[in-house]
């Protein structure tokens, strides 16, 4: 962790500046514990994944980030800048698609959403809704309502409406966790593959061991009650990454037995 | 006729045999047992009565002065209590200070202010329409807050991730997360404003197809008065099917399966 004074660091700090820093944080909640001492960062553009037991406080530590949530004690920043509330820069793709999607627009209205918000020209929204639906695989879907669509489908049309805000930053909280095993596989690769394209930088939440593996550069593990940071391990496996081969890989197996443990351990 | 508007009615038909059979029914058994009584008559004379109410044209005359009031009084209540209602959904502060009035007021019977109603604005449309208004005013204002309140929170989180500026967080996402149930408090509002326009015609304004019922009964024409009752509970089932015709077309596709 690097504790430089901001009056001693270089002027071009904010391009070097961690997208995602926690800075010693607490929280509680209705008298509880929820998070203590957590203090880690996340390189920009690094894929980081957060594993723990339920009640570790993983969506917690994505709501202070997102600045829906504010700590009470410590400091979280995003690109160098103390979080005060939300910004363009950071999207969140809900587990939830169901109720974060808006029954009433159709997955093109649910996506030009994001693109009124940020005020874009009308004639250019139909143009950028389309390429949108297209890049998560959902050319020829815009007019249809969430409820006429599978859960993979809506849980696409948040990825769009979350990568129409251009983030720098990417959250997402067990996105695939109602999803089928086929269908989760498949997104977990367009994911991976959306966000190396886009440069941003992503934090995700998930309790299954191998989809952070999978996934990510780094997995933070959390332990539980209160939330703090169990461990850190490094996934050096090659990208892009494979169903299969990835997750044959003797590498992939190591880590699991790693993480596997740990989360033995703190239950 | 298409296929399907012939099997819909093939498939409605049984339960209009229902009330049919029933009066069928009760026809044979007036006649079988020789019952007299000022309050009863016989299905084939309230038929008699109704299509000649029908022909002279009063039937249309008291209709049209009852939907009137409703058509005037409803807007005007409701309106207020809709605004009223979506401002206390969306400001907290706004509903807890208004919290203890509305519960002073609200269990006012809508029929105690007739007296009211009839001092400000003598009898006939006005103070029918007056009525009205006040008891719709009520549950539309208790049910838009509701509706307000009630809409999904991930919604909202979902606004403000994008940066939604409050005035477009009102207008594209609450309030129209809040449509299905408002039009619900309209469906339940309308229903409430029949009652009240009927029940202040017996009361107290000559006027409407509650004074003709209390007429009726009044000068011993039991016939007559079953045969508006009958065009009441017509009138009423119209009103609501229409409604919830108008309500799946309005929110079916769009809003999923909400009822």
């Amino acid at each position: 962790m690097n504790h430089v004074s901001p009056l001693l660091a270089p002027v071009d700090e904010a391009s070097a500046a961690p997208a995602i820093a926690f800075d010693d944080i607490r929280l509680e909640f209705g008298g509880k514990c929820i998070l203590e001492g957590l203090s880690f960062a996340v390189a920009q553009g690094e894929f980081a994944c957060v594993v723990g037991p339920s009640g570790c406080g993983k969506t917690t530590l994505l709501r202070l980030v997102t600045g829906l949530l504010s700590p009470s004690r410590g400091e979280v920043r995003r690109l160098g800048n103390a979080v005060d509330g939300p910004s363009r820069e950071v999207a969140i793709v809900f587990q939830d698609y169901g109720r974060a999607l808006l029954p009433w627009r159709t997955a093109a209205g649910n996506v030009g959403l994001a693109l009124e918000a940020m005020g874009t020209p009308r004639q250019e929204r139909a143009e950028r809704i389309d390429a949108l639906l297209d890049k998560v695989g959902l050319s020829g879907h815009g007019d249809k309502y969430p409820a006429q669509l599978s859960g993979g489908m809506q849980q696409r049309v948040q990825i769009a409406r979350c990568l129409a805000q251009e983030p720098r930053i990417l959250l997402m909280d067990e996105p695939f966790g109602a999803l089928d095993a086929l269908t989760r596989q498949a997104l977990q690769d367009e994911i991976a593959g959306l966000v190396s394209d886009s440069g941003a930088t992503a934090l995700f939440v998930t309790h299954d061991l191998d989809e952070a593996i999978y996934l990510g550069d780094r997995v933070f593990a959390l332990e539980a009650n209160p939330g703090r940071l169990a461990d850190v391990i490094d996934v050096g496996l090659a990208r892009p990454r494979d169903q299969l081969q990835t997750r044959e890989h003797p590498e992939f197996l190591r880590l699991r037995h790693v993480l596997f443990d740990h989360v033995q351990k703190s239950h | 006729m298409s296929r399907s508007h012939i099997e819909f009615l093939l498939y409605a038909l049984p339960a209009w045999l229902v009330p049919l059979g029933l009066l069928g029914g009760i026809e044979i058994a007036m006649r079988a047992s020789g019952i007299q009584s000022d309050g009863l008559a016989l299905p084939t004379q309230i038929a008699a009565a109704l299509v000649a109410a029908i022909g002279d044209g009063e039937i249309f005359v008291r209709t049209a002065e009852t939907i009137g009031a409703i058509a005037i009084g409803v807007p005007a209540g409701g309106m207020l209590g809709l605004l009223l209602g979506v401002w206390l959904g969306l400001s907290p502060r706004a509903a807890q200070l208004a919290s203890l009035s509305i519960e002073l007021f609200r269990p006012i019977p809508p029929v105690a202010v007739i007296p009211l109603t009839m001092l400000i604005y003598g009898l006939g449309i006005r103070m029918e329409a007056a009525i009205i208004a006040f008891t719709c005013f009520w549950p539309m204002l208790l049910l838009s807050r509701d509706a307000v309140v009630s809409v999904e929170p991930r919604l909202l989180e979902v606004a403000r991730m994008l940066g939604l500026p409050y005035r477009q967080r009102i207008t594209k996402i609450a309030l129209p997360a809040a449509l299905p149930r408002i039009f619900t408090a309209v469906r339940l509002t309308l229903g409430i404003a029949l009652i009240v326009a009927v029940t202040t015609e017996i009361a107290a304004n000559p006027f409407g197809l509650g004074y003709a019922i209390i007429s009726a009964g009044l000068s011993l024409r039991p016939e007559v008065m079953y045969a508006f009752l009958i065009w009441l509970a017509i009138l009423g089932w119209l009103l609501n099917a229409g409604l919830v015709a108008l309500h799946h077309r309005l929110f079916g596709a769009a809003y999923g399966d909400v009822a």
